[in-house]
């Protein structure tokens, strides 16, 4: 029965194959192009607009129907925004706090996560599953109790108290240790013995050899810390202290007229993770696909 | 027995007993030195809060005066608080579009994308851009495009003669607007993720049934979705965790509204704490997002152990992943 059933089929599925193969020949692209153009039209629409909006003037985005291509460009949107707003402060505010977060989560990440992979200490094994755990803990459970902490501690209003919950954060420690234990032992064990401090060892043979990880590290962090608005509406109330997310939120809220120069403050929102992705492309999606498939 | 240690204490006596021994207790100093930042931060801004939390759940809290011990007054609140179950709906809402919808889309772009045309760098960066623009500046976007009078959006509408459309200030339009934001920024996670486990389908096994005479239908149903669930399992996991917790996007374009048609549990619980400064209250429901999170976690922890345990070699590699 099975044999008469496969015979016929492997007749026919070959005579199929062939026109299968001259069509390729025929069209000069994949028919599957005409549904991805199109598709991928739409998504990069919005972010074109974008742009397009921040050049525009403002008579043009204000008439009815608006304007869908600017006449000429106009870059008063700009200059409104970087003269007498406050964008550039909060600019060099966002450049401080993900500068600070993406050092300090990739020195503390690797000390920690090389203690936790190759140190045998006391408590190591409850500190770590403590330190899984809290991975696990939604930021919309601990974010009223932190605010009291900074409260406490006098950083409301400060970038301080951006900064120092983002400093370390379990999940840098985590995938260090998971890389640094996927390295093979011998070389670093040769150092020890050599009489190498563990501190050494670390920065001299593990870490050159733990790039792709620390980009990571690197790259997640700062989109974190860069893109965050919740915490930062949270802990500032002074415009002084702003990040580039809260400021251009408020900013919306007060020129509400000013499309045209809402839109830049928005380009200038989004250019540093826009480029940081451009040029490291490879770098972000893998930080996304392996943090992803690991689970 | 006794023979037992001897083995064990052989190589520090080989090569110079005392200093490797003293290395070994400056070892425990070394590695908490190494660990102390982590452990701080994590143990003061994570552990102690999730506590203070449960506490503050119990209590009436201002943020400001000492707060007072109230009980379980605050969870029996939120049982009859209709804007907490306004919030739970639309979350849960907008958890059913948005989850399954991004899964789909990003599972069929990845098998396009997956048939080795040209262009597939092209592609996967324009539909993964949107992911990396932060949900406030997608709000401020989205805001103006859909602007009812100023707005892109019905413009566009209007040529083609279209009535214009409220959008986000539409009540019953504004959730499924924001889940279709979210749809642009979040489809290409989907797609890149399962791009990469695409490309870890054992092409023997792909081979193997087409010799057999499967079709491309039976191929992706029998070789290639059942190859591809673990990560469709840990994708369903990430996406229902972040839809479950959104708040910037709405935050952003409808602060709730309009009329509440878009209050979400944490918009709900960021209200509570940090505009009417019921602390406490906005604490238990905290308490309670944070229950359900978990056990959607352990729902699809399970599932997935399930499905991992008879063939553990299926687990996809990470670092090869954005190879091409």
């Amino acid at each position: 029965m099975t044999a008469t059933t496969t015979g016929p089929q492997h007749v026919t599925s070959r005579p199929a194959a062939v026109p299968a193969a001259r069509r390729r020949f025929r069209l000069p692209f994949s028919a599957w192009h005409l549904l991805l153009a199109p598709l991928a039209a739409l998504f990069a629409t919005p972010l074109v607009w974008l742009l397009l909006s921040s050049v525009m003037s403002n008579a043009e985005i204000n008439r009815f129907p608006p304007a869908l291509w600017p006449s000429s460009i106009d870059l008063g949107g700009y200059r409104y925004v970087l003269g007498n707003a406050m964008f550039p402060r909060w600019l060099l505010n966002s450049v401080i706090v993900s500068a600070v977060a993406v050092t300090s989560n990739l020195v503390f990440g690797a000390l920690g996560g090389y203690a936790f992979a190759r140190m045998r200490f006391r408590g190591s094994r409850v500190l770590l599953v403590l330190m899984l755990a809290t991975m696990a803990v939604p930021f919309q459970l601990t974010m009223i109790p932190t605010f009291l902490v900074m409260k406490k501690l006098g950083l409301i209003d400060t970038l301080g108290a951006l900064i120092v919950p983002a400093l370390v954060t379990p999940f840098a420690v985590f995938l260090l240790r998971q890389f640094f234990l996927s390295l093979p032992r011998e070389l670093e064990e040769a150092a020890w013995i050599d009489g190498c401090s563990r501190l050494r060892v670390l920065c001299s043979i593990v870490l050159p050899l733990a790039r792709p990880a620390l980009a990571t590290v690197a790259v997640l962090t700062f989109l974190t810390t860069w893109n965050d608005l919740t915490w930062p509406l949270i802990a500032i109330n002074h415009d002084t202290q702003y990040t580039l997310q809260l400021g251009l939120t408020t900013f919306q809220g007060q020129h509400h007229t000013r499309w045209s120069a809402v839109m830049a403050g928005n380009v200038l929102t989004v250019l540093p993770v826009l480029l940081a992705f451009l040029f490291a492309q490879k770098a972000f999606i893998r930080s996304v696909t392996s943090s992803g498939l690991k689970g | 027995m006794p023979r037992l240690p001897a083995p064990l204490t052989l190589p520090p006596d080989r090569s110079g007993p005392r200093t490797l021994r003293r290395r070994r207790r400056n070892e425990t100093a070394t590695a908490w030195a190494f660990i102390s930042p982590a452990v701080l931060v994590i143990l003061g801004l994570s552990i102690l809060p999730v506590v203070w939390s449960l506490l503050l759940s119990f209590q009436a809290n201002d943020l400001v005066t000492p707060s007072r011990w109230v009980g379980l007054d605050n969870y029996h609140a939120l049982r009859q608080d209709p804007n907490f179950h306004q919030a739970v709906k639309n979350t849960l809402v907008y958890t059913a579009l948005y989850v399954p919808l991004s899964i789909a889309l990003g599972l069929a772009l990845a098998l396009v994308l997956n048939r080795r045309i040209r262009f597939v760098g092209l592609y996967r960066t324009l539909f993964f851009v949107p992911f990396v623009i932060s949900a406030t500046a997608q709000g401020v976007l989205f805001s103006f495009i859909l602007d009812p009078e100023f707005g892109a959006a019905n413009s566009v509408l209007h040529r083609l003669g279209i009535s214009p459309q409220g959008f986000l200030t539409d009540p019953s339009q504004a959730l499924l607007v924001l889940v279709a934001i979210t749809l642009w920024s979040g489809t290409g996670l989907c797609t890149v993720i399962y791009l990469a486990a695409l490309q870890d389908v054992q092409q023997s096994l792909i081979e193997a049934a087409r010799l057999d005479g499967a079709g491309p239908l039976q191929l992706l149903r029998h070789v290639t979705l059942p190859a591809l669930t673990p990560v469709s399992v840990f994708l369903l996991l990430w996406q229902t965790i972040q839809s479950l917790q959104v708040f910037d996007l709405v935050y952003v374009t409808t602060k709730g509204g309009p009329l509440g048609s878009t209050t979400v549990i944490v918009y709900f619980i960021w209200e509570q704490a940090f505009k009417e400064f019921t602390a406490g209250y906005g604490a238990a429901a905290a308490y309670v997002l944070a229950l359900a999170l978990f056990v959607v976690a352990a729902v699809l922890r399970v599932a997935r152990g399930r499905e991992h345990t008879p063939r553990t070699g299926e687990r996809t590699p990470r670092t090869k992943a954005a190879a091409s």
